[in-house]
């Protein structure tokens, strides 16, 4: 009972406190999700620039990317601002040789591991600092990894309410009815972060999550 | 060879968290599949994973793991998930199992909230390839 209560009181603080100080949305997911694409969108889509390098190797986002002042406007004429991260991928391995084998360089792909490994490391340590978090997921993959499951479960943990994203929907594969299934507490959004698809539905998410 | 630990819950429950996830790690670094019976705690996970990949190198490569936690099953009938829930409160984090194991060894954990697969490396087939 004490321990609903407490909850409660740190509920209310928190959406308190949220409206004053300044927003963070955190992108969060495994490597390869579409993270820094979908922030790309929403840069292009209201400050009109990109914010963050993509690539299909895994694991280009490595440290830690930061857009301040992103507002963003609903179709009824709300405002939303907040500081947008874009993070590295969370994952449980990484592998150097797996850079090599997509055409890096040893020298240079052994760097690049031991980025990753350390970007992960921040982007978990970052979690505390998050306001909002979208997740987003491949829609094209499992998505019952014990990634999404430790993410979106942690989340939960610390009260950071939650959007979920099932991105890469321009591609035959994806299937956000399965993802869906896997998290059926959550809303799920389907969208497309490269091609812009039913991208309108997703602000309309960040609104009712954060706005 | 592949070779399976199991740890009991009781061998865990005294630890810190820190301590667990060290426990855990130095059986993992040994190349062995750690069977743990219940489960970590959210923090506890994202912990394994920091503190995984502080440890990697070129001949740690990382883990994989699964949880199953059969308290969490949304196709339950009510009845069995209040069971479960009661279970849950009751044996706390010993409710489940745990895999985890090294990336070299492990390639693939697949779940569901019904069944946990763990698919290994064929290393003898590499060895067979190295031979010719």
């Amino acid at each position: 009972m004490l321990k609903l209560i407490k909850k409660f009181i740190k509920k209310v603080f928190q959406s308190l406190f949220r409206r004053r100080k300044n927003l963070k949305i955190g992108l969060y997911g495994p490597p390869n999700g579409g993270k820094s694409t979908l922030a790309n969108r929403i840069c292009k889509d209201w400050l009109g620039e990109e914010m963050s390098e993509v690539s299909k190797i895994a694991h280009e986002t490595r440290e830690i990317q930061l857009k301040e002042q992103v507002t963003i406007k609903s179709e009824d004429g709300k405002e939303l601002t907040f500081s947008l991260v874009d993070t590295p991928g969370i994952a449980t391995k990484i592998d150097f040789e797996d850079f090599v084998k997509k055409g890096i360089k040893k020298k240079e792909a052994k760097e690049r591991a031991k980025e990753a490994t350390k970007g992960v490391i921040d982007a978990i340590k970052w979690l505390d600092e998050m306001d909002v978090v979208v997740v987003v997921l491949d829609g094209t993959k499992d998505p019952y990894t014990q990634v999404n499951i430790t993410i979106i479960g942690n989340l939960q943990a610390r009260d950071i309410p939650v959007l979920l994203v099932a991105n890469k929907m321009d591609l035959k594969k994806s299937d956000v009815k399965r993802l869906e299934a896997a998290f059926p507490q959550y809303d799920i959004v389907g969208i497309s972060a490269k091609y812009g698809n039913n991208i309108d539905q997703f602000y309309e998410g960040l609104f009712a999550i954060a706005g | 060879m592949l070779t399976l630990e199991y740890i009991p819950y009781s061998r865990l429950e005294q630890l810190s968290s820190d301590e667990r996830i060290d426990e855990i790690l130095s059986i993992v670094k040994q190349n062995r599949i750690v069977l743990l019976e219940g489960k970590l705690k959210k923090e506890e996970e994202t912990e394994l994973i920091s503190k995984t990949m502080e440890s990697i190198n070129e001949k740690f490569k990382g883990v994989e793991f699964g949880t199953i936690d059969s308290a969490m099953q949304e196709s339950a009938a009510f009845f069995a998930k209040l069971k479960k829930s009661m279970a849950n409160i009751l044996l706390g984090d010993r409710v489940g199992m745990t895999i985890i194991g090294p990336a070299s060894i492990v390639k693939e954990i697949k779940q569901d909230p019904e069944k946990i697969q763990v698919f290994t490396k064929n290393t003898n087939q590499k060895k067979k390839r190295k031979n010719k």
